[in-house]
């Protein structure tokens, strides 16, 4: 069996057994839904129908709704879609990456942050594909031959490269999140009490039993998945970066945005997680699962990854001035001097500043402090992508280009839209899967609850005195 | 003739793992062990061979690789060429730097697809199959032995042995 060193913390908290596991992540799925979540689903239902209608809007009208010119053109839809696909790396991050480490704290937070990848690349591409102004021609991105002869796709095009990128991304976080759903979708089936709930867990659950077959194949699949996912988290937004990166225009024109992107998602990615969590934990009544010591161990990821994000910012502006082009000098000067200074400034602060604050461990393991910072860092990392895109995009070489860009009220009300689109798929998800990864969590039960640590501690001690004796 | 089976139900999966080696020595022909969790090590007490499917992933993904290279060759080099900022155009390899995110998405689409497709129809997992569950507990807390009865008049026998070897119960399909 394995073993862990007893100065660890605990990763569940309480004499936890596998059967109580089963009783409280099920808990939610079987009840009944408090005031709370109705509230919160009522609201997101409400922000989900204002994204219809605004999505429509654009849809009827062409994004000349949109506040877009000649010269600011990409503005909020980029924006979005950046931040958005962003924030979907984290989930990927935990199961993957971290379950290639052997990293045993992702064990109570990876379902929850891999139902976040989903939804939050649903948002991002609902703006891709809403930003070509018409979606109905969106298939044309795929490479099929156009409907009027034998042009292809260029797929030397970095925006040829994103539809790669996002949809590999996409299936694959899917299917990674639902084969690894599949076990505990037959332990809900299996204690389901009405002939509905049955029925509807049967068809979610496939027919697992849980073989010795079944479970060899399954951690072989979770493995290598995981082996190819790790390189997928990093290829996505590197590519995504190079939407950017391979232009001619000052301030995207950069060797350091692949992984300058890549830092900075991961960074707004478990920004969202501890918000998106420190919610659950509480409406679910999830603490003993998820625990200050994970909250404290994503705040380390926080803090690392937004210090990298700072050296970005700062090495960026180094590197504008040391190449000697005026151009991409003053592109710089002018994000923190220009008209959108104000946009520069509260991205400085709430990504470089905010998260040096985890430096403290009182801070590191406060809920309240987590939460407020993880929503400046959501914050933050919207402002990056806006500043990258936007203050490159309104000064250009000639001054007679120069312009400003204003949201319309339809691209505000997709924005708020999108959030409604992504809280009402987590509430559901909240409400009918199981939160926490069941089967998974239950093989440490025996090495990191409470009562096996001190067990531990006991005996280190023991063996301690001992020795002592023994000298 | 279908032989009976009867089937063990344990609480500690340390006890299963330890015991399997002894109960086979003794004759009890285990057919497959249930658990609610991932057993490292029950594959190899059962005498399970290993998993080939990873050697499949990579098989997909060597696929999805050579598909794509043979597509973006059709597409870009061959039928349609086109000089779009002066890219060169004409040969694969002059191309190639622009080409790599898309192999590599599509190396990654079909060794990720091609296995997850693969598992499912191996371990028969598809929607509307009715799972063989023994007993409601195997997916919460317990861990079911399957167990091969060739002869009826040994239950009694086997019942024991089982019981000895730390079951908490032994019961029939159904009861």
């Amino acid at each position: 069996m394995m073993y862990e060193a007893p100065i660890r913390e605990p990763l569940i908290l309480g004499d936890k057994t596998n059967h109580q596991i089963t009783e409280d992540v099920c808990r939610p799925i079987e009840g009944k839904a408090n005031k709370y979540w109705w509230w919160a689903f009522g609201i997101s239902v409400a922000m989900l129908l204002w994204w219809v209608l605004c999505v429509s809007i654009t849809v009827g009208k062409g994004i000349g709704v949109w506040g877009l010119n000649n010269v600011v053109d990409w503005g909020w839809d980029i924006t979005n879609f950046v931040w958005w696909v962003g924030i979907g790396h984290a989930g990927t991050l935990i199961s993957a990456i971290l379950l290639l480490f052997r990293q045993k704290w992702r064990l109570s937070i990876n379902r929850a942050a891999e139902a976040m990848t989903i939804f939050a690349v649903i948002c991002a591409a609902s703006f891709l594909l809403t930003h070509t102004g018409r979606p109905w021609l969106d298939y044309i991105l795929f490479p099929l031959p156009n409907q009027f002869g034998s042009l292809w796709v260029n797929f030397n095009s970095p925006l040829i490269w994103d539809t790669f990128a996002v949809s590999t991304y996409f299936s694959v976080s899917l299917v990674f999140w639902y084969t690894g759903l599949i076990p505990d979708f037959a332990v809900v089936r299996d204690r389901a009490k009405t002939k509905g709930y049955k029925r509807f867990y049967s068809l979610l659950s496939f027919g697992w039993v849980g073989s010795a077959k079944n479970w060899q194949r399954f951690e072989e699949v979770s493995l290598v998945l995981a082996g190819m996912s790790t390189p997928l988290v990093l290829s996505v937004h590197t590519i995504v970066s190079m939407d950017f990166a391979t232009s001619i225009i000052p301030g995207w024109h950069t060797t350091i945005f692949p992984p300058y992107f890549v830092a900075g998602a991961i960074f707004s990615g478990f920004a969202m997680v501890q918000t998106l969590l420190i919610i659950t934990r509480k409406v679910l009544g999830l603490e003993e699962y998820i625990t200050t010591y994970h909250i404290d161990m994503m705040n380390r990821i926080i803090l690392i990854t937004g210090s990298i994000v700072g050296v970005a910012y700062i090495t960026e502006f180094f590197i504008a001035w040391y190449s000697g082009v005026e151009y991409e000098s003053y592109a710089f000067i002018n994000r923190a001097t220009g008209p959108y200074w104000w946009a520069y400034w509260s991205m400085m602060t709430c990504n470089v500043v905010t998260p040096q604050l985890f430096w403290f461990k009182k801070i590191r393991t406060s809920i309240m402090a987590t939460f407020i910072i993880s929503i400046f860092v959501n914050i933050g990392m919207w402002f990056e992508r806006f500043v990258i895109i936007v203050t490159s995009l309104h000064r250009s070489y000639v001054p007679s280009e120069w312009g400003m860009y204003h949201p319309s009220w339809v691209e505000v009300g997709i924005f708020i839209g999108s959030l409604g689109l992504f809280f009402t798929c987590f509430l559901l998800f909240v409400r009918f899967f199981p939160v926490i990864a069941m089967s998974e969590l239950k093989t440490i039960t025996k090495v990191s609850g409470t009562k096996i640590r001190k067990e531990y501690k006991d005996m280190d001690e023991a063996h301690a005195h001992a020795d002592a004796a023994h000298h | 003739m279908m032989s009976k089976m009867i089937f063990a139900i344990f609480s500690d999966e340390e006890v299963v793992l330890h015991q399997i080696p002894s109960l086979k020595s003794k004759g009890v022909r285990i057919k497959d062990v249930f658990s609610p969790f991932p057993i490292h090590g029950l594959d190899k007490a059962l005498g399970l061979k290993r998993t080939r499917i990873s050697i499949c992933s990579f098989l997909y993904g060597m696929t999805g690789l050579s598909l794509a290279i043979l597509m973006i060759w059709y597409m870009n080099i061959s039928d349609w060429p086109m000089n779009i900022g002066g890219k060169p155009n004409y040969f694969f390899y002059k191309n190639v730097p622009a080409f790599v995110p898309v192999l590599f998405e599509s190396t990654v689409l079909c060794a990720a697809h091609g296995m997850v497709i693969t598992f499912y129809l191996r371990s028969k997992l598809l929607p509307g199959v009715t799972a063989f569950v023994p007993d409601a507990r195997m997916t919460d807390d317990k861990i079911v032995m399957q167990v091969e009865l060739k002869d009826e008049n040994k239950e009694a026998e086997i019942t024991a042995l089982l019981i000895n070897a730390g079951a908490e119960q032994v019961k029939e399909y159904g009861k």
